[in-house]
């Protein structure tokens, strides 16, 4: 260490402060000037975070377990005739699928219809919470074996939750379909009307430009769109809600505040094209 | 024997180490909490009130451990941890770092709920500081409940928060009476 007399010290002790403030306004511009610099440096931390966070969301699962447990638990006679009544629904309707089935297995082969593929899928667990105060996102585990691209959308058991933005070796993170920088193209199941589903970080997004004559009803299935490059289309996503106040919502099917794992569904292209992937583009993968 | 220059022995080495984790051993159980707290992915962030809480604190009862080179430190953590444009994080600790060191000379003697109202005082300028630059940074208005919320967490946490490291203070403190 060097050797400075005590009155240097202090003064320099007394500047310390002052010269970070500095440099965190120096930091600020580097974050706005470079944001791929910023975002490389984020996903190095998740990365580097990763095996603590997969440590820690075992135990934490499994105290939300428990609670769900006790919740159930309390819940048990409602709920108990909540699903008698479903389960004589979905029997009725169990039923006229098996019928549609036959009837669509027979004009498919009268027409030689070619059906679309169903895309593939990787499953991923949710480790953490990606988005902090302002944002609704989550954070993959992702090992080597899946290698997320960026616009791949991830959905949960029931529907769509969100799509890849930023992507890590070991993780990736999910922008969720709610949080307010979220848009997704749609189409209302029925209508056949296209429209666009933006999140507004509340629990459930708005629906807005769809086109004249074409008012989404009450309880209509919301799909996605699928555009042939980056999202599979027919995708559930939910159904629609007017508010009181006269706006469209979608009632999401996924449940974005239990999430546990997600599925990544692959693309037969790149996903959404940055500049070097169309110069160079990936090969298919074949299964 | 003493010698000019470092006496280098293995009690030395086992003394700085020691005295190397008393020194880090806060800014580590900051860091421990921050990185726990952003695991379970559905609850709001309390990310930014542990680490404002934990800044005050030391700030306030052992500034040594806790100088601004690491409350910077922390500062990026925060906000890399949750995502935030950098720098809100950074300034607002740095910041709330600067008025916790004026204000620690009136504050040490006082008793726990004087200081925990001066900390709720200084959360709530830093938390508004912040939305500011949150605003400024990404030019929009974010929604305000949010960082409401966050307001409210960092004053209700801060108690059990105090209390741990409470405890740690005066382990170190009985630490390095003996040492």
């Amino acid at each position: 260490m060097l050797r400075l007399s005590v009155p240097l010290r202090l003064a320099l002790a007394r500047l310390t402060l002052p010269l970070l403030i500095a440099a965190a306004f120096g930091v600020m511009l580097l974050g706005k000037a470079d944001a791929v610099l910023v975002e490389r440096g984020r996903m190095a931390l998740a990365d580097l975070l990763a095996p603590v966070h997969a440590v820690l969301s075992e135990p934490i699962g499994a105290v939300r377990g428990a609670v769900a447990e006790v919740e159930a638990l309390l819940a048990l006679r409602s709920e108990n005739a909540r699903l008698r009544e479903e389960n004589e629904r979905l029997r009725r309707w169990q039923a006229a699928a098996l019928a549609l089935e036959q009837e669509n297995a027979t004009l498919r082969r009268m027409t030689g219809f070619v059906a679309d593929p169903m895309p593939a899928f990787r499953t991923a667990r949710v480790v953490a919470d990606a988005g902090g105060i302002y944002a609704r996102a989550v954070l993959l585990r992702t090992g080597p074996e899946i290698q997320p691209v960026r616009g791949q959308v991830a959905m949960d058991d029931r529907g769509l939750a969100g799509r890849v933005t930023e992507v890590g070796t070991r993780s990736a993170r999910i922008l969720l379909v709610t949080d307010l920088n979220s848009r997704i193209p749609v189409v209302l199941e029925g209508s056949g009307a296209r429209a666009v589903m933006a999140g507004t970080n509340g629990p459930r997004p708005r629906l807005q430009h769809w086109p004249e004559g074409t008012r989404p009803a009450e309880g209509q299935r919301v799909v996605t769109l699928g555009d042939a490059a980056t999202v599979p289309g027919g995708l559930p996503v939910g159904v629609v809600r007017w508010t009181e106040s006269g706006a469209a919502e979608v009632e999401l099917f996924a449940r974005l505040d239990r999430l546990d794992v997600l599925r990544l569904f692959e693309l037969g292209l790149s996903g959404i094209l940055p500049p070097e992937a169309v110069a160079r583009p990936q090969p298919r993968t074949r299964r | 024997m003493r010698r000019r220059g470092v006496t280098f022995s293995l009690g030395w080495l086992v003394a700085s180490l020691d005295r190397a984790a008393r020194a880090s051993a806060p800014a580590a159980l900051a860091v421990l909490l921050m990185v726990v707290a952003t695991v379970p992915p559905d609850l709001p962030s309390a990310v930014p009130a542990l680490a404002l809480g934990s800044v005050l604190f030391w700030t306030l009862f052992r500034p040594a451990a806790m100088g601004p080179p690491v409350v910077f430190g922390l500062g990026l953590l925060q906000d890399l941890l949750t995502f935030s444009p950098l720098g809100v994080g950074l300034l607002t600790l740095l910041l709330a770092q600067g008025v916790a060191l004026r204000a620690r000379r009136r504050l040490v003697r006082q008793p726990f709920l004087v200081v925990w109202l001066a900390v709720a005082a200084i959360s709530a300028g830093a938390l508004a500081l912040g939305y500011g630059l949150n605003a400024a940074l990404t030019w929009a208005l974010p929604p305000p409940e949010p960082a409401l919320h966050l307001l409210a967490l960092a004053i209700g946490l801060y108690p059990p928060l105090a209390l741990l490291l409470t405890r740690l203070h005066r382990r170190l403190e009985r630490a390095e009476g003996a040492a």
